[in-house]
């Protein structure tokens, strides 16, 4: 397993990729967050944590504008990405969505075989022109998505098949291929067991010098071994947002310092 | 005593049986519910039915029999010599009946007594006159066979009756009788009630597993008769559909061929039609269509479905054929006539839309949500979503769908009767009228008919085919769905 000392990795950079001012978001008439203003690092990992319904999920579909397709969730203040507002008019949510990737709570590879699951966004965003350009990508992918071992003899297999911890890993294996710049994770590893979590946390780790990583997790352990940055989020509103090493052994709030102990949650 | 009585009577004694079995399993338990073992309606529930099942079963099978027998008794009693030579027994037997019948009417209208039926003579009464006075119609007068006779039949259906209602009654009272003595309070009845609806479950069951297994017997059984009297490669070769009827056997030409093709283009119309319209209307109303919409929308189409086929009929009659006619064939030249394969094709497509769009619609919505969310999460547009991850996931199902469209449209008769015509022809001009194997059937069988020509039997050919066809299209369809169920369960 990993130790505490992969989030005690300097960070490298600290220019801001995401941020976000005063983001409220409805359900209809529930207001699931409230007034949230939060600085996601480039080539970080960012963990979200926080008890159930607490509004994590939902913050982190808000930065690749998933919440629009659903039709009563209605989200108010700013999100920049890289200073341009991803809410604004002119953004084109597909093209956003292209920029930044997701992986969601189950395995959900398409019923496609596996090396299409992979050439699916290429071949979509028009990023390879010839066979090899996207033999080269998917290769790539699987590769950076520590699949490639497992599955390159069997390529044209259904994506469907494979283990729950290889579809998790295809998935991500998935989101990379379109060269995102921020990859969004929600709760990648509830549905594998220890082993495939560990491949796939150190897989997150990897994914850090080159893409900001944005994931949401309910296992403390977990955003302290993958993390630097830790934003703790309660009943919607966000409480506590700092290194990971801070949150966890220093938490300046006491309802931060009650979650991570167990008492609340 | 008339049979409905005779239900209505049992069904008293059951509603007695089902209180007097409750009070009885009361009383056995001194009033006190949780000494019973099971709830005290189902002591009553067993008491009713021991009462009613043993009855109606005889009654059924009385029922069944009685004509049957009776048939044959009096059957043997007509001389050969009443039996003209352009009849036959059954025909005979049927006049017999007939005559009874009549003669019932007449007692039962008080001209005569029951006494004064056994005295009639043909010499004396004029019978044909007598029993046209209560509505009952012969062809020919009566004679002293058939009077004698059907006095006969009167007599053993008079005692028959009475046999089965006194043997339904004695069934009756002893199931009541039976089910009373065995209500204690340690009697298992919840288990014998429950046990007496599987049974009837299973009968309900079998008795459509045991009707198909007869409709294909019977067709088979009559396939035989026309193959012995016709040679099987030329019905399956044959290329010419020309039965005669006046002069018989011989001069007929009944290949199958004109006929599965024009079933066969027809239905692949339809299809054309029907699939991609059903198919993009699935579409809409399950991956753009707002609720309001779609809970308007999917009733408006389903009226499609219930709809008779006979306003089909119509609409190809004196709308969609005319229009062809005059816009496309004639311009065209493709042909002077407003029956054609076009018509029939394109309004039984608009029937079939429904069927292919109700289904397409439920499986695209079972198409995981995750599936959707993790396309548009690459960046995917809706229509990219669609074409490429929901629709081939679909696609089993889809297929599914249109197999079963499918064996809609090799089925259907009245469309094509009204909008292709009835000319059996072998042509790949789609404005020539053509027919189908299910209206020859039809024609093959309707007017005067008798069961030993191959000009009607050939009928049952046909009719099996059909059936091993579209059996087979419903095979794959059903296989097709199954493995589609699979894959997200």
């Amino acid at each position: 397993m990993n130790n505490m000392l992969m989030s005690e990795k300097k960070l490298e950079t600290t220019q801001t990729k995401i941020s976000a001012k005063d983001v409220n978001v409805y359900y209809g008439d529930t207001h699931a967050i409230k007034d949230v203003n939060v600085e996601i690092p480039e080539k970080t990992v960012t963990a979200f944590i926080g008890p159930s319904g607490c509004g994590k999920s939902t913050f982190l579909r808000c930065i690749n504008r998933m919440n629009d397709t659903i039709d009563v969730c209605r989200v108010t203040g700013d999100i920049l990405l890289d200073a341009e507002d991803i809410y604004d008019k002119r953004v084109d949510p597909v093209q956003l969505r292209a920029k930044v990737g997701m992986v969601f709570q189950k395995p959900n590879p398409f019923p496609k075989s596996i090396y299409d699951n992979v050439a699916y966004g290429p071949r979509i965003h028009g990023l390879a022109k010839t066979k090899a350009e996207i033999d080269e990508i998917v290769e790539k992918s699987l590769r950076r998505g520590a699949i490639w071992d497992e599955v390159k003899d069997r390529l044209h297999a259904p994506g469907t098949g494979l283990s729950g911890g290889q579809q998790q890993r295809l998935c991500i294996a998935r989101a990379v291929a379109t060269e995102p710049e921020v990859l969004l994770m929600d709760e990648p590893c509830s549905a594998l067991d220890p082993i495939a979590t560990a491949q796939v946390e150190e897989l997150i780790d990897d994914l850090r010098s080159r893409y900001s990583v944005v994931i949401v997790t309910h296992s403390m352990q977990q955003a302290a071994r993958v993390s630097q940055k830790t934003a703790f989020f309660h009943l919607g509103n966000l409480v506590e947002f700092g290194d990971t090493s801070d949150i966890f052994t220093n938490p300046s709030d006491s309802r931060t310092e009650s979650y991570i102990t167990g008492r609340i949650g | 005593m008339p049979v409905i009585w005779i239900l209505l009577i049992v069904l008293a004694l059951a509603a007695v049986g089902y209180v007097l079995g409750r009070r009885r399993a009361y009383a056995s338990a001194e009033g006190e519910i949780r000494k019973l073992h099971s709830l005290p309606a189902y002591y009553g529930y067993n008491a009713a039915m021991l009462t009613a099942v043993p009855a109606f079963f005889v009654i059924a099978i009385w029922l069944i029999a009685q004509p049957i027998l009776i048939d044959a008794r009096i059957g043997a009693l007509i001389p050969d010599s009443a039996i003209s030579e352009s009849s036959t027994r059954g025909l005979v037997m049927s006049d017999v009946r007939r005559v009874a019948e009549g003669l019932d009417k007449l007692v039962a209208a008080g001209s005569l007594t029951d006494e004064e039926t056994h005295n009639l003579h043909i010499e004396t009464t004029d019978i044909r006159e007598l029993l046209g006075s209560v509505g009952t119609a012969l062809g020919s007068d009566v004679a002293p066979e058939v009077l004698s006779a059907a006095q006969d039949y009167r007599v053993l259906s008079g005692a028959a009756s009475l046999g089965m209602t006194i043997l339904a009654f004695v069934a009756a009272i002893g199931g009541l009788y039976y089910s009373l003595k065995q209500t204690n309070k340690d009697f298992r009845a919840r288990n014998t009630v429950e046990s007496m609806v599987l049974s009837l479950l299973v009968v309900a069951s079998t008795i459509a597993i045991l009707t198909t297994a007869g409709i294909v017997l019977s067709m088979l059984f009559e396939t035989r008769n026309f193959f012995s009297q016709y040679n099987w490669a030329d019905f399956y070769f044959g290329t010419t559909w020309s039965p005669s009827f006046s002069g018989r056997g011989g001069s007929s030409q009944l290949g199958l061929l004109p006929l599965l093709w024009g079933t066969l283009y027809i239905s692949v119309i339809a299809l054309l039609v029907a699939v991609p319209i059903g198919l993009y209307a699935a579409i809409y109303l399950s991956e753009y269509a707002g609720p309001k919409m779609r809970s308007a929308a999917k009733p408006l189409i389903e009226i499609l479905a219930g709809i008779p086929t006979i306003v089909y009929g119509l609409f190809a009659l004196i709308t969609v054929g005319p229009m062809l006619r005059d816009y496309f064939a004639q311009p065209l030249g493709l042909g002077e006539s407003a029956s054609s394969v076009m018509t029939a094709g394109i309004v039984m497509g608009v029937m079939l839309i429904p069927f292919v769009s109700s289904l397409s619609d439920d499986i695209i919505n079972a198409v995981p949500q995750s599936l959707r969310d993790g396309s548009l999460g690459l960046g995917a547009t809706k229509s990219e979503t669609i074409r490429q991850v929901v629709v081939p996931a679909a696609l089993p199902g889809i297929v599914g769908a249109v197999l079963l469209a499918a064996s809609r449209a090799i089925g259907e008769t009245m469309i094509v009767v009204m909008g292709a015509g009835a000319a059996a022809r072998l042509d790949l001009n789609p404005f020539e009228a053509m027919t189908t194997v299910t209206v020859k059937i039809v024609s093959q069988l309707t007017g005067d008919t008798d069961f030993s020509s191959p000009e009607t039997l050939v009928a049952f050919a046909l009719g099996l085919t059909l059936f091993v066809i579209t059996l087979g299209l419903n095979i794959v369809a059903l296989a097709i769905v199954r493995k589609y169920r699979e894959q997200y369960e």
